[in-house]
């Protein structure tokens, strides 16, 4: 009765939702119970198997533990710095367009750019510690990427500088929706700005924030391209990360492997699912006493 | 425009079909992108145009990245006409998959398994009586090379064994020249393939077979195999800051300069010697063993090149007429030549090999000499694992030799 | 839509500023310090690209080039080799074009019809569909990568081959991870529109179809200005759809780059690396400096969650 056409319209996206979100997903996840090598011939399943080798890989391990060092120092710079830059920006100063344009343009190129560049500043042969060398710091020392524990630290750099911009830009919308009215009612008040930041003006921007870390967090659990253009996992494999793990695993004819790994990849973001469908459910069961 | 042309193009020959000359497009994948290797592969490329088919080069950079591509364009559908791949276990879910071209006519017609020698060379791509692919070089990967110049910088003589070599370690750091010269890329298989040479010099053939063909356990987690973890790690400690994500070519190219002392890397680094007019003897020392005063073992590996089923007889015909140019002694000699490495034939005039290259062959002509390379009984899946804990072991300065060889020791239980 | 993207570009709402204080001193030292912790890598990339190798050697990355040329650009975009290939980024840049010019619209158009019909024409299971959509926005690439390999491959072309490794493929896959934000941003769009809208339509007897052409099209020309900058940056940045779904006769610019910076020549050539860099970026960061604000407002709806 005149739906048809939409059912018909929305097609592609009932395909895409079911086809590759559902089944594809749920591929992935029983295939990480067999012993899939490549091409789907001679399977069966073994159970736990994948996992129990996922779990005693060392460069599987290293991989995760790397993905929440990786993520708390990147996300938590991000927003640092962004918050600080967001809250500069915003006290009417001269030139915001270029300023705004200086900090964001790095998100526009990709992280495969990202990678290369940085990989080149932080070149101890011919980047900044060569720089800084040659002004006569003979013992300066700054080559992050060269060593196992600190080239985390170098790829937290790039990405940072990638993604500071975008987190900048959604806090100062966040604090551009904060009510004039709030600034004036703290000065009357005689509350400091920085007290009014913190105790009124930030937990009014929980929208913004949400969005992103959201945003940050959905991609860092992607991180591949960077760690290819940079580090290709090195030192060793203490830039591995777990989407790494599964596309070697995968292009080393070890899919189940791969697809174990990729099924762990999905657990964070279940979780943020889950807690998301818990405060619907609360929120809905606060209504429904209210009435 | 181009587009367009080459649309008409493409149009035009669907629309001729069959009545065009007898002349077919063989696309080859393979990793060779060097100085050194781009010189060899073109032997092939321009023996195979002058038949009238052509050579479409299909070079991918980095070992580890071509196999993915091709395995993906194969479980996809679109595998290219012939690629490349390392004799061994890299391609044995082909062949199980039904998708290579059954070479067993060709080969026997012209007498394959009589002329490829040594037998160990024959074997990955015989099997079960049937040809799967064709062998074309023999690459030794037990050699050392040294720059003579960075050691004379050093005051000192070039090493013939490990115990000068690892003593001269800390003089050649003095002297300002990297010691050990070594790259981490594509996952860290360059110190998988010191650690497999290193073992091989220290602890002899028997020990190499019965770890990673036999998996015998007690073994790779004995005190013996400790030291050799304990000597990589060592060695790590004398690699520059440059090497963690270097190409094995970018390093070899450092001890061409003189910048660095010593690498352990296959024969095929000779032809970046080769590429930039160096002469062995006098530029540079060639130290097979690694670095053993009387080497009696080769390590094997080698590439080899397998066809994809193309069902079209005229690719097909193309095909074959590859894979017999590619073993012919003119090939064989003008190739191997160029790559650095040993033909997989005798009947072939190698009188324009090097020094090195003859010390090899007559060591490769001994019994019992050949000791073939892991990926003959290890997956690829073991292999990038494998790469995995060599790598961690030297970039990783928390990794102990103890804790690297029990995560190999539980790599080779888990190994299928 | 956020208040992200709606209040963007108001005025600052910070406490008024009370002439020069040190507290503004610092912040202006602040802004100006990150300015340059910001610009040092383009400086690094524009500076590299145009002097030779003896010149960056000992320190030098920050010198202005004495001979300033564009070589390298030139070599980057025209000679550079991967392997044998020596044809620089020139063939990535129009494979790159090509899959841009065909995913841009396509997906734009489908996830239109979904905000569309989401917003003015539910139907039974349509917010299932779309939760489901919404999920896969959060899915990591990787987790998706075999079983659409075989999907792919399991489509025969009439012409041969399959769809895998082909330019149809990797438009598909495009189309397919470019729509759950998109819809997210349509519908929402849609969503805002007042209903009378649509309801005046309907009583006029006009349908799906040209509800949705003459009614809707016409109107959502600003928030599809925002789905292309979108789209245009996040398609030619790629790179892991590209390597893997794209086919050695597509590969995109990405890809090229990372083959050419890796291609081993004895010893890495960072000007023609940068230069090929620079030439990779431009086209995002042409889109970024000409549209600016619906650049920002194009990132900020990226990050939109419903």
């Amino acid at each position: 009765m005149g739906k048809l056409p939409a059912i018909i319209g929305t097609l592609p996206m009932m395909i895409v939702a079911i086809g590759v979100f559902v089944i594809g997903i749920a591929f992935t996840v029983v295939l990480s119970f067999t012993n899939t090598k490549f091409f789907l011939i001679n399977i069966d399943f073994v159970g736990m198997r994948q996992y129990d080798i996922l779990w005693s890989t060392p460069r599987w391990l290293q991989s995760v533990a790397n993905i929440w060092l990786y993520g708390f120092g990147h996300i938590g710079l991000c927003v640092v710095l962004g918050f600080l830059l967001a809250v500069a920006m915003d006290q009417r100063i001269r030139g915001e367009d270029t300023f705004r344009t200086i900090f964001l343009y790095p998100f526009a190129l990709s992280a495969v750019i990202t990678g290369l560049v940085w990989q080149l500043m932080l070149d101890p042969i011919w980047g900044l510690q060569a720089y800084v060398r040659s002004l006569g710091f003979a013992d300066f020392t700054f080559a992050p990427l060269a060593n196992g524990s600190t080239a985390l630290y170098g790829m937290i750099i790039a990405s940072t500088w990638n993604g500071v911009g975008v987190t900048m830009a959604i806090l100062l919308a966040g604090l551009r929706g904060v009510d004039e009215e709030i600034w004036k009612a703290a000065k009357i008040d005689g509350i400091p700005t920085w007290r009014t930041y913190i105790s009124i003006v930030i937990p009014m921007m929980r929208g913004a924030t949400a969005t992103a870390l959201v945003l940050l967090v959905v991609n860092t659990v992607r991180t591949f391209d960077i760690v290819i253009a940079m580090t290709g996992g090195g030192p060793g494999i203490s830039t591995q990360m777990p989407a790494t793990y599964v596309i070697d695993s995968i292009n080393a004819r070890n899919v189940a492997q791969g697809t174990a790994g990729a099924t762990v990849m999905l657990l964070p973001i279940a979780a943020l699912i889950l807690l998301q469908a818990f405060f619907r459910w609360r929120a809905a069961r606060i209504k429904a006493r209210a009435v | 425009m181009k587009l367009i042309m080459s649309a008409t193009a493409l149009l035009a020959a669907a629309l001729l079909g069959g009545t065009s000359v007898r002349a077919a497009d063989v696309e080859v994948v393979h990793w060779w992108t060097s100085g050194g290797e781009q010189a060899a592969v073109s032997v092939f490329a321009n023996e195979f145009d002058a038949t009238g088919d052509k050579w479409i080069d299909g070079a991918i950079a980095l070992g580890e990245t071509a196999r993915a591509t091709v395995m993906q364009r194969a479980l996809g559908g679109d595998p290219p006409d012939a690629s490349q791949f390392n004799p061994g276990r890299q391609y044995e879910e082909l062949i199980a998959a039904g998708l290579l071209l059954d070479l067993t006519p060709l080969a026997e017609s012209e007498g394959w398994a009589d002329f490829v020698r040594p037998a160990q060379i024959a074997e990955p791509c015989l099997i079960d009586g049937k040809w799967w692919c064709v062998p074309v070089n023999i690459h030794m990967q037990n050699w050392a090379w040294a720059s003579v110049a960075a050691f004379q910088k050093a005051g000192l003589e070039v090493p013939t064994t490990w115990d000068d070599y690892l003593g001269a370690l800390p003089k050649l750091q003095e002297a300002g020249v990297i010691p050990f010269a070594v790259g981490g890329d594509g996952g860290g298989w360059q110190i998988s393939l010191l650690a497999n040479q290193l073992i091989l010099a220290q602890l002899g053939a028997e020990t190499v077979e019965k770890i990673w063909k036999d998996k015998d356990l007690e073994l790779a987690g004995g005190a013996d195999v400790l030291k050799a973890f304990q000597t990589l790690k060592g060695l790590g400690e004398y690699a520059d800051d440059g090497s963690p994500n270097r190409s094995w070519a970018d390093t070899t190219s450092l001890v061409i300069q003189g910048e660095a002392a010593l690498q352990v890397m296959g024969d095929w680094a000779q032809g970046e010697f080769q590429v930039a007019g160096q002469k062995p003897g006098v530029d540079y020392a060639c130290l097979l063993g690694p670095l053993v005063a009387e080497p009696k073992y080769v390590r094997t590996g080698g590439d080899i090149f397998v066809f994809f089923k193309q069902n079209d007889p005229e690719v097909e015909r193309a095909q074959l007429s590859l894979a017999s140019l590619m073993v012919n002694p003119r090939t064989q000699a003008l190739f191997n030549t160029a790559k650095g490495s040993a033909p997989i034939r005798d009947d072939v005039d190698m009188s324009l090999a090097n020094d090195c290259m003859k010390a090899a062959i007559d060591v490769l002509k001994q019994d019992g000499s050949v000791v073939p390379d892991a990926n003959q009984w290890r997956n690829e899946a073991f292999t990038t694992a494998q790469n995995a804990i060599f790598s961690d072991l030297i970039y990783n300065d928390a990794t102990t030799p103890e804790a690297a060889q029990a995560q190999f020791v539980e790599l080779l239980r888990n190994a299928e | 839509m956020s208040a992200a993207t709606t209040t963007y570009g108001v005025e600052p709402s910070g406490p008024k500023p009370r002439r020069v204080t040190p507290a503004r001193i610092g912040i202006y030292a602040f802004l100006i310090v990150a300015a340059i912790f910001f610009l040092i890598p383009l400086a690094v990339m524009i500076l590299t690209s145009m002097k030779p190798m003896d010149e960056i050697r000992g320190g030098n990355i920050f010198a202005l080039p004495l001979n300033p040329t564009l070589d390298y650009w030139v070599k980057a975009w025209s000679s550079a080799c991967t392997g044998r290939d020596c044809n620089g980024l020139a063939p990535g840049f129009f494979n790159s074009m090509k899959i841009t010019l065909l995913a841009v619209p396509i997906s734009i158009i489908l996830s239109m019809l979904n905000g569309y019909a989401l917003s003015f024409w539910r139907f039974r299971g349509s917010e299932l569909m779309f939760g489901l959509l919404v999920f896969g926005a959060f899915v990591p690439f990787q987790v998706l990568v075999y079983p659409i390999i075989f999907a792919l491959s399991s489509v025969k072309l009439p012409w041969g081959g399959t769809l895998f490794g082909t330019l149809p493929g990797i438009v598909i896959v495009h189309s397919i991870f470019g729509m759950p934000i998109l819809t997210l941003l349509f519908r929402n769009f849609f969503a805002s529109l007042p209903g009378e809208l649509f309801k005046a339509a309907r009583v006029d007897g006009a349908g799906f179809w040209r509800i949705f052409f003459s009614v809707m099209l016409p109107m959502s020309v600003p928030i599809t200005i925002v789905a292309v900058i979108l789209q245009v940056t996040g398609i030619w940045n790629d790179f892991i759809f590209g390597l893997v779904f794209a086919g050695r006769e597509n590969l995109p610019m990405t890809v090229q780059l990372n083959n050419i910076v890796r291609t081993s020549t004895g010893t890495v050539e960072y000007s023609t690396n940068m230069a090929a860099t620079i030439l990779t970026g431009a086209v995002p960061l042409i889109v970024y400096f000409v549209s600016g604000k619906w650049f920002v407002r194009g990132i900020a709806a990226g990050a939109v969650k419903g």
